[in-house]
């Protein structure tokens, strides 16, 4: 497929911009830029086909199944799209009067209002851009709380080996040490090691619950229990909330701050890697701290202030506002009963994939599961040869997006397979053949998987490669 | 509306093939205590019901017909096609590349997009975005912390929130931070020049600056380099179709707000955190990064490469702690830079600074307003005027929105979409609230 450089001819281009009908200005010599940016001359109908030829070799929730665990590739309803569109929306400046903003404000106020009813807290910040990045205000409540109670001792963030990546770099960028527990046998927490771990240096815990595999954390109350009694704070990491969404909430659960992604529970598209949103719920003894500026009500207007001990700001001016309103318009739709019936579904189809699984892929943890469930190739890589990517590699071939692959890492050979409750019976019954075809193909003929896949675009890059000798950008002179 | 496929009757025989009778027995891990009540909120609303509710609320948004604020934000054209592609549903409904082999569309068009990046700020590495210009600065003093080399400068002319984010990024790192204050709406290079020591990591300036002032940055990334530290350069992308880039003068990092690149102003995002560095410090840039390789049959293909720098495989020990960028906004940047070309984005770079030059003289002429600043300026310049809020009110009412009220006078922006005879409009709703 060509680069949109190579598809670039001198003296081809746009018309876009009328004459210039005021007097051209003369920027001073040692200010102009001295070489021009190669950027392709391109006429919009190759411009267009460009496009339309990358996103053939492009696979989206609504090119097929996408099971992609712990990314919640849940369908991306259309109306979303429409609403967050709306000029009323998308040409408001961000620096115009509070009076001129009253619907945007109204935006954040409701969506508040109902993302802190679903997990049971009092307020919520909508800066983050991303689960991440609300890990990282999340745990700066954490600290500010600790710093204005003079506790500068606590230093330390729990985390348990079964957490995602961000959560013990998130610790680290808050200034945070982090002290990472082994999780019990049964994938949750170690309740004999979290209490060994906690004491006066503690500043939290950084718990998913459901964790990563797929499990909900029976102790919970305890768990919490355990870390406020040490003094320290309770962080959820609302990645799993797609399973427990008018269930239970973090909030009853012991949790004085979360954040969840609107990009995956909520229904706002992935977009190949965001932008998403990741807003920050917190229990009223930590409002005080949130950043940037926060709805407020006088006298029937609504204007934005900024909380009285805020920790500071984390990104400019009301977050990634547009994919509030698509998550908005996603909670208005589905209500009170919608809600909790998509945890309900989504859990539903786990287990039924799951169960049709079962006989021929091991199950990382043999019981109920949550909205996903971790398989463990570890026999097969070691009988046969055949591991968790070659299974996944197959699976491109007949139309499916492979799960997560070896996450979490405290199981082998790992796939882990979050159906979504947007998907029907049918994609879940002829998705279970496929991975049934794929078994038997790994045991009779295990080199049709190692050599897969064979129907797409490319075959197997070559990541070495890459890494050793990177190519970054676009040789121009080659 | 609930988008569950599944009737009630599937539901009842998938859960009988389990042997199972209801969806409770599906939850019997969460303890009874914790069991959720019935939720404190609206019950289900169809389409219709949603949209008439939606639209209400963009409607009590007041739309101006004609945009003088910038300041962080810029009211720039985007070409029709720009939306038309970033529609596209496989562009939308995709997650980060993962699985490179049915991926390449999103591979290749962040590799695309990295180099239109270097291209433009004249560097040599770019990354696959962050979250809005002000983490990319965030995120740059991170890049430049060494062992001995710990505290940031920060020029008074940067956009007072891009400052917030640094500092709050910076506290919690315990990274020392300096600001030295603007002096006559420049960089006070004197007083940078005094804070530099051997601890000195970096030094952030702006240009165009937060007042819309054309520094000499030259001399900064000059003044930076004799003590060794890293020069950090915060730029307009606009701008970059006029202006020296930071390559040229001499910068390690830059970073930019990518919004004016095709994207809305949408009372503040999504926007696009744009990072680029020298080869020098690629394996420190944050996030994601497309290489170049071969597949199996020696095709060329795209990847995520040096991932060992990344949270999912260092843990505690990653760079940053990012994961989800900006990547349809990345995508925005691209098509919009494609759309435009290099001599469309040099007449629109033009025209902005020409319409700019046009509406401050024309202000100039009015009894009462004059420049704040005797320096050459891109887009954005300052009036000093004691009239700030009578002159706002009565754009205002005019459906006009004006620059933005800063201390001692108002911080205009004209882009390439305001004609001049928007302008002389403007400019004669002014001159009457001065008369």
């Amino acid at each position: 497929m060509k680069l949109v450089f190579e598809r670039s001819k001198a003296g081809r281009g746009m018309d876009l911009f009328p004459a210039c009908d005021v007097p051209a200005y003369d920027l001073p010599e040692n200010l102009k830029r001295v070489v021009a940016p190669r950027l392709p001359e391109i006429s919009e109908i190759d411009l267009g086909r460009h496009y339309t030829e990358l996103a053939k070799q492009t696979h989206g929730v609504n090119d097929g199944f996408y099971p992609l665990g712990s990314c919640t590739m849940k369908y991306n309803p259309r109306i979303n799209e429409e609403m967050c569109a709306l000029p009323g929306f998308t040409k408001v400046h961000p620096l115009q009067s509070e009076a001129s903003v009253q619907g945007s404000i109204k935006v954040l106020a409701k969506a508040e209002q109902i993302l802190t009813e679903i997990t049971g807290m009092d307020r919520m910040t909508f800066q983050p851009a991303a689960g991440a990045h609300g890990e990282y205000t999340g745990l700066l409540l954490i600290r500010a709380y600790h710093l204005a109670n003079g506790n500068t001792e606590r230093t330390k963030i729990i985390v348990p080996d079964s957490a995602h990546g961000t959560n013990p770099a998130s610790a680290i960028m808050a200034g945070f040490k982090v002290v990472n527990i082994p999780s019990a046998p049964d994938g949750c927490v170690d309740i004999d090691a979290l209490r060994k771990a906690v004491g006066p240096d503690t500043a939290g815990l950084m718990l998913t619950n459901p964790n990563t595999v797929g499990l909900f954390d029976r102790n919970i109350g305890e768990i919490t229990k355990i870390v406020h009694e040490a003094g320290g704070l309770c962080y959820y990491d609302g990645a799993n909330l797609n399973a427990v969404m008018g269930m239970a909430r973090p909030g009853d659960m012991g949790f004085d701050c979360v954040h969840i992604n609107l990009h995956k529970t909520f229904s706002t598209p992935h977009g190949g890697g965001g932008p998403g949103s990741g807003p920050v719920g917190c229990k009223e003894f930590l409002a005080k701290f949130l950043p940037g500026e926060m709805p407020e009500e006088n006298n029937g207007t609504l204007t934005m202030g900024v909380p009285s001990e805020s920790f500071g700001r984390v990104r400019t001016f009301n977050g990634n506002f547009l994919v509030v309103v698509r998550a908005l318009t996603y909670v208005l739709s589905m209500g009170k009963e919608g809600i909790p019936e998509a945890s309900q579904n989504a859990v539903l189809n786990a287990n039924y994939l799951m169960n049709k699984l079962k006989g021929a892929y091991d199950m990382a943890f043999d019981r109920i599961c949550m909205h996903e469930f971790v398989m463990t190739l570890d026999k097969l890589h070691h009988d046969k040869g055949v591991s968790a990517l070659d299974v996944a590699k197959r699976l491109l071939d007949f139309g499916i997006h492979p799960p997560t692959m070896y996450f979490p890492l405290i199981v082998h050979e790992a796939l882990m397979v979050e159906p979504t409750e947007t998907e029907s019976k049918e994609t879940l019954d002829e998705a279970a053949e496929i991975f049934l075809k794929i078994m038997d193909e790994a045991n009779n003929a295990p080199d049709e998987v190692l050599s897969s896949p064979h129907g797409t675009p490319i075959s197997r890059p070559d990541e070495v490669r890459a890494a050793r000798t990177p190519v970054l950008k676009y040789n121009f002179e080659a | 509306m609930s988008y569950i496929p599944n009737t009630l009757e599937e539901r009842q025989e998938m859960l009988e093939s389990m042997g199972l009778k209801s969806m409770d027995e599906l939850f019997v891990d969460i303890p009874a205590s914790m069991r959720a009540k019935e939720l404190n909120i609206e019950a289900a609303k169809s389409e219709i019901e949603v949209r008439r509710i939606v639209e209400g609320l963009a409607s009590e948004n007041k739309i101006y017909k004609s945009c003088f604020r910038g300041a962080g934000s810029y009211d720039h054209y985007i070409p029709a096609i720009v939306k038309t592609v970033t529609s596209k549903e496989e562009f939308v409904t995709a997650y980060t590349p993962y699985q490179a082999e049915i991926s390449q569309g999103v591979l290749q068009n962040i590799f695309e997009y990295q180099t239109m990046m270097c291209e433009l700020t004249g560097m040599d590495v770019s990354n696959a975005s962050v979250y809005d210009g002000a983490v990319a600065c965030a995120e740059a003093v991170f890049m430049c912390q060494e062992r001995k080399r710990a505290t940031a400068i920060i020029s008074g002319t940067v956009n007072p929130q891009v400052q917030e984010v640094v500092k709050t990024y910076c506290a919690s790192r315990n990274v020392p931070v300096i600001v030295v204050p603007a002096k006559d709406g420049l960089t006070d290079l004197e007083g940078i020049k005094a804070n530099l020591t051997k601890e000195t990591a970096c030094v952030i300036m702006q240009q165009p600056n937060f007042f819309g002032n054309l520094e000499d940055a030259d001399s900064f990334c000059a003044a930076v380099h004799e003590v060794g530290a890293k020069a950090i350069m915060s730029v307009n992308p606009i701008s970059l179709g006029a202006i020296k880039t930071p390559g040229e003068c001499g910068a390690d990092i830059a970073v930019a707000e990518g919004q004016p690149l095709g994207m809305p102003m949408a009372w503040g995002g999504p926007y696009l955190g744009i990072m680029t560095a020298t080869s020098a410090m690629m394996r420190k840039l944050p996030g994601r990064i497309v290489g170049e390789t071969v597949d199996h049959d020696g095709r060329r293909a795209f990847v995520l490469t040096l991932q060992a720098r990344e949270q999912h495989i260092r843990r505690e020990k990653a760079s940053s702690n990012i994961c989800s960028n900006e990547a349809l906004c990345a995508m925005t940047a691209a098509v919009y830079l494609a759309a435009v070309g290099p001599e469309g984005l040099k007449n629109c770079a033009n025209q902005c600074m020409a319409k700019a030059h046009y509406a401050a003289s024309e202000l100039c002429k009015i009894n009462g307003i004059s420049m704040a600043y005797d320096t050459p300026f891109f887009h954005e310049f300052v009036t000093k005027t004691d009239a700030s809020e009578k002159i706002i009110k009565a754009l205002d009412t005019q459906n006009i929105l004006g620059g933005l009220p800063i201390e001692g006078g108002i911080l205009w922006c004209v882009t390439e979409k305001q004609s001049k005879q928007d302008i002389d409009e403007m400019v004669a709703i002014v001159k009457e609230v001065c008369a």
